[in-house]
């Protein structure tokens, strides 16, 4: 490439005279980083300065992308996994160099489980400094190695341009996932000519998407075949954006569907066929019909062991079909009988057409005849503190089961991934393969961000809203409309249920005090709301959902409420436990 | 099974490569007995020979693992019936005196050099199979071995054509990768 020299080329010149061939633009490295962003259509960026980055933060307020100011540079990294699951485009963080990049970390990891596209872009000290311990300097190229899809480290300004092209197209394409540009603050200074490839790729990164027609006809053969079969659905699916497809292919075949807890809103679950969440807190039928099931076809998912329990006693009488377009994960976790590697989408698309019309009602009605009745007809009752179930199963009906939901990680996620009856998948935001706690709240203004046109709930727990309340102060400044319930119970609810049901109530460190959530909320410049009594529940989500800007409800349940059903850790799905006084004996057969 | 396994991995010769392959099977869990790395036929792409020892379907995992890396372009599990291996080892043993003509023909007996000689030691170079080597080495230290580097196993599969694909294949066949 043929580069017109830095130190002579004045920019005002060449742009300022109209010329007859196209315009060679010579830019910082720092205005081709945001020229770069702009050309790949990013609308919004999580991020907080910094010194390596201040030559970059230099050139933001030119691009057209909006920039986002974060409080912690984690959070920077899940709202943009927020933005990315609700919008199906690639989110951007951005981070200084040292801490700032080291604090992206967990966000990464993150993104990386739950295959979320994202790209961060981190400052990195002078390359003259590189090596020799330099202010804020930490090698984050090797500190991300593990948790990322791939890194960078761009050494020229010249290379910004191609390096980001293949950063966007790396965290898009094949199996989703989060992509590190490192970039030395000499590069963001140094001046070339900026031109955007038009193409990426590289002959070594091949993702393997229309599946091979002989694996779809051997997995078509075994669903025709199968007497008792399964469908188990995963995230792949709501990535692909196959909803649609995965409805005709469940339909087509008759085969009910389990979830697992990122394919929760593949399908709408009041859809005859839905069943509900598989795995340690899945629902009584759905874990019990896993046990009995002859054929699972699994779309999307990696068999984590959350949803598959012991493997050893997962799904043993059944013939394993394993859709998935990352090749390593077939066989990694569970045998499999057919594997096929392909996008969701597209092995949905040759499915459809190679399957026979289905009748399973026999089977179907055999798994309803196992639903766990006296659980579910408990969650009816109405004690006068506020049920978790009851919270969750409210915002579903007031927002008509049409806003994203965001959760934190715990006992609110399992209550929300059990009583929500997700409609969509993209609108489902919760921390699967990581569990992150602190996820909830950036990953709403994330949300928010990429889908201003939707109500947006952060379901979130007492522990897990203190790890990242600070993020209040960002909803506020971008004046959100985010509604953040959360569900009080003053411990750190689900390591308090372990203790309480494995270790013999050994209540180590699990109580956590809390500031006055209300009064928190009215210092940042948000609304506060608290809820103590049942029929206090419905009217306080009504009112937040009328008050513009972020409004939080502070939710104070039974302290000691548990999740239920659960599979004991290293446990068997069929080895379920269920709430002693909600199910008799009797009638959990 | 748990047997040894000869990976060859061709990768793009980009920096940082290695460390992205050992990082890979540390994390994984893979244990790497060996591994060389060096230039292939192809300009811009080294090659590494990888010796690790699980089960079939282990090795097969870390197979698939390392094609998740950008900069492998392909992993072969060259099958030991067709795999030629060479090692390379270099050491310096004691010799002065009378034993001095007894580690030359030593020596000789397995093909090695001698590639340095002082009044105390001889430098010798030996190559050849593993158990060649091992076999040239416990002759050796009869003799004192002061100092000794082994480069760790290469290895190509027999026959015509480029190293046969092995259990580690591509499955689908996925496109040049383009974006838009």
């Amino acid at each position: 490439m043929v580069l017109a020299d830095p130190q002579t080329a004045d920019p005002q010149t060449l742009t300022e005279e109209p010329q007859p061939t196209p315009v060679v633009e010579i830019l910082s490295g720092a205005q081709i980083t945001c020229r770069s962003l702009d050309a790949e259509g990013v609308k919004t960026v999580f991020g907080y300065p910094g010194g390596a980055v201040i030559p970059l933060y230099d050139a933001i307020p030119d691009a057209a992308f909006k920039h986002v100011l974060v409080r912690f540079e984690q959070w920077a990294a899940l709202a943009a996994v927020g933005y990315a699951r609700a919008t199906g485009e690639v989110g951007v963080c951005i981070a200084t160099s040292g801490p700032g990049a080291t604090n992206l970390v967990t966000g990464l990891a993150d993104a990386l489980l739950d295959s979320v596209p994202i790209v961060a872009i981190t400052g990195q000290v002078n390359q003259a400094l590189i090596g020799r311990d330099g202010f804020q300097e930490v090698d984050i190229t090797g500190i991300t190695l593990p948790v990322t899809k791939h890194n960078y480290l761009v050494r020229r300004a010249e290379d910004i341009a191609p390096t980001l092209k293949e950063a966007f197209y790396l965290a898009r394409s094949g199996r989703p996932g989060p992509v590190l540009v490192d970039i030395p603050k000499d590069v963001f200074l140094a001046k070339t000519r900026f031109d955007y490839p038009t193409r990426a790729g590289r002959k070594s990164y091949q993702p393997n998407l229309t599946p091979n027609l002989r694996q779809v006809r051997l997995a078509a053969d075994a669903i025709d075949k199968a007497k008792k079969p399964l469908i188990m659905a995963g995230h792949g699916i709501v990535l692909s954006n196959a909803g649609e497809l995965f409805k005709r292919f469940a339909e087509r075949s008759d085969i009910p569907v389990i979830y697992t807890l990122l394919g929760l809103g593949a399908m709408d679950e009041e859809h005859p066929l839905s069943l509900g969440m598989m795995g340690m807190h899945g629902h009584r039928h759905v874990n019990r019909a896993l046990e009995e099931c002859d054929l699972l076809v699994n779309i999307g998912a990696r068999f984590d062991d959350r949803a598959t329990g012991k493997v050893a006693g997962f799904a043993t009488n059944a013939k394993i079909v394993h859709v998935d377009i990352d090749p390593a994960e077939i066989g990694k976790n569970i045998r499999t009988d057919v594997p096929v590697v392909g996008d969701a989408g597209e092995a949905l698309k040759l499915l459809v057409h190679e399957i026979e019309p289905g009748d399973h009602s026999g089977w179907m009605a055999w798994i309803q005849s196992e639903r766990n009745v006296a659980l579910e007809r408990a969650l009816d009752d109405v004690p006068e503190t506020p049920e978790p179930y009851a919270i969750i199963k409210a915002i579903a009906e007031i927002t008509d089961r049409e806003a994203i939901v965001t959760t934190d990680v715990g006992q609110h996620q399992m209550w929300s991934a059990q009583y929500l009856g997700i409609k969509h998948g993209a609108r489902w935001i919760t921390s699967g393969g990581l569990g992150t706690m602190g996820f909830g709240l950036p990953s709403a203004i994330g949300a928010k961000m990429g889908r201003p046109d939707l109500e947006v709930w952060a379901v979130i727990g007492d522990g897990g809203f203190q790890m990242s309340s600070n993020e209040l102060a960002t909803a506020v400044q971008e004046r959100l409309d985010i509604n953040i319930a959360i569900i009080n119970n003053g411990f750190l609810g689900m390591v308090r249920q372990w203790q309480d049901l494995f270790q013999n109530r050994n209540y180590s460190e699990v109580a956590i005090s809390a500031p006055d959530f209300v009064k928190l909320a009215e210092a940042y410049g948000a609304t506060g709301i608290r809820v103590t009594k049942s029929d206090e529940i419905v009217p306080a989500i009504q009112r937040a959902r009328s008050i513009k800007g972020p409004v939080l409800i502070d939710f104070v349940i039974d302290a000691e409420a548990n999740v239920y059903p659960i599979v004991p850790p290293g446990a068997s799905n069929s080895e379920m436990m269920h709430h002693p006084q909600w199910v008799p004996p009797e009638e959990d057969l | 099974m748990r047997q040894t396994h000869t990976l060859v991995v061709l990768v793009e010769d980009q920096p940082g490569v290695l460390n992205r392959v050992v990082s890979l099977m540390r994390r994984r869990h893979f244990n790497i007995d060996s591994i060389t790395v060096g230039h292939s036929e192809q300009p811009g792409l080294s090659r590494m020979t990888i010796i690790v020892s699980g089960e079939d379907a282990e090795v097969e995992q870390a197979g698939k693992q390392l094609y998740k890396l950008l900069e492998v372009v392909k992993v072969t599990d060259v099958p030991a019936a067709d795999a030629i291996t060479r090692e390379l080892v270099i050491v310096k043993v004691a010799a002065k005196g009378a034993t001095r003509a007894e580690v030359i023909q030593i020596a000789e007996i397995y093909s090695a050099r001698i590639l340095d000689a002082t009044p105390t030691t001889l430098m010798i170079q030996a190559t050849g199979s593993e158990d060649h080597i091992d076999s040239f080495l416990t002759m050796m230290r009869v003799f004192g071995i002061r100092e000794m580097a082994r480069s760790g196993k290469i290895a190509m599969s027999r026959g015509t054509v480029q190293t046969k694909q092995g259990r580690i294949d591509r499955i689908g066949d996925g496109s040049y990768a383009v974006a838009d």
